[in-house]
């Protein structure tokens, strides 16, 4: 798949979340869906599965989402799948924060931590990353244990780690 | 002519009776007798030397040749057995001589591998020798290297888990408000692009 249709989808979900009125949620809601299905094979496996029909793989998408995510969220990943594009899911969720950030006139500051950030302190963070990268930040929190303690914030190019992982990494080199 | 030559001779004077000429003498035949018994012989002799000579001459000259012959047939074999004996004396000496020669060759020969072997042993142990140090310092080395891989890895594994075990919800906190800090300040604990 081309970054053409990539786009072109990212777009079309992006006005459907807009014109929902659901786009800060709907934003959210995908991008921490995309970073489980990035990091899960078994469910990135079953639902790029072209042998199972896609309303079983749809019906999937839904039992695992039920009630957690908002029922536009819910339809959009079903339609992707639907359509035969959940190995690019990733991509176009990617895609759609991107271009929902763009409209905030915001970059994406992707942040990887241990435990989850409270509200404050993802608002101190938020204003810290735009005081070091000298951008409005949309920050996206995802909750990863592999990287044992501390944070690390991507902010387009730019990666800040400060994280025990790559702390121990360093010590087991040295070692 | 023989009766002038009877007649020619000095006459004799014997006396013939029944029983023959009887000589005057008792050992000696007449003089007459004697006389020409003598012309007789000288003729055989002359006649024998005059006819029979070269023949007898040729005949002992031949024997003498063949005598001369043999005799220097016999020296020449003489010759050339004493040659052959020298030959095989000379042969023997040579035998000796070789024989003395091969057997000191061969001492030579012995005593120069020997030598060579000995050489060749002792640069075999120094090369043994220098091998096995090397070895023993490879192997000093390579397990104190495999000591130290084992300890690293032994020491990442464990890593892992003193670390996870040690970092409790206030220090996941105190890492976490660190991080906005130092990044709010500019202090970025570490940044790529």
């Amino acid at each position: 798949m081309n970054d053409a249709s990539i786009d072109g989808y990212a777009r079309a979900l992006f006005e459907v979340a807009r014109a929902d009125g659901t786009l800060d949620e709907v934003e959210d809601e995908l991008f921490r869906f995309a970073r489980a299905y990035e990091s899960n094979d078994s469910l990135r496996s079953t639902l790029s599965d072209q042998s199972i029909p896609t309303a079983k793989r749809q019906a999937i998408v839904e039992d695992l989402l039920g009630s957690s995510a908002t029922p536009t969220t819910v339809q959009l990943i079903s339609m992707v799948v639907g359509s035969g594009r959940s190995r690019e899911l990733t991509a176009i969720v990617d895609a759609l924060v991107q271009r929902a950030s763009a409209a905030k006139d915001r970059t994406v500051a992707e942040v990887r931590t241990a435990v989850a950030l409270t509200e404050d302190q993802q608002t101190r963070l938020s204003a810290a990353l735009a005081n070091a990268t000298g951008k409005q930040v949309n920050l996206k929190v995802i909750v990863d244990a592999s990287v044992i303690g501390g944070l690390v914030a991507t902010v387009g190019d730019v990666v800040i780690d400060g994280t025990v992982r790559t702390r121990v990494e360093q010590l087991k080199a040295r070692l | 002519m023989i009766h002038e030559l009877v007649s020619a001779l000095p006459r004799i004077d014997w006396e013939i009776d029944d029983q023959g000429v009887t000589s005057a003498h008792p050992f000696l035949p007449p003089i007459w007798e004697i006389g020409l018994q003598s012309i007789a012989t000288l003729t055989i002799v002359f006649l024998l030397v005059k006819f029979g000579g070269p023949s007898i001459k040729r005949f002992y000259r031949e024997r003498t040749e063949r005598i001369q012959n043999e005799m220097d047939s016999a020296a020449e074999a003489q010759r050339l057995a004493e040659a052959d004996a020298e030959s095989v004396r000379a042969s023997l000496g040579d035998i000796e001589a070789e024989r003395t020669r091969m057997l000191a060759e061969a001492e030579q020969q012995a005593t120069a591998l020997l030598a060579e072997g000995r050489v060749r042993i002792d640069e075999e142990v120094a090369a043994l020798h220098g091998r096995t140090e090397v070895e023993i310092a490879s192997w000093a080395s390579r397990s104190g290297d495999e000591l130290r891989s084992e300890i690293a890895v032994h020491a990442s594994r464990v890593v892992d888990v003193v670390v996870e075990q040690s970092i409790d919800e206030a220090l996941q906190q105190q890492l976490i408000e660190d991080f906005i800090t130092r990044v709010g300040a500019g202090q970025s604990p570490v940044q790529g692009g």
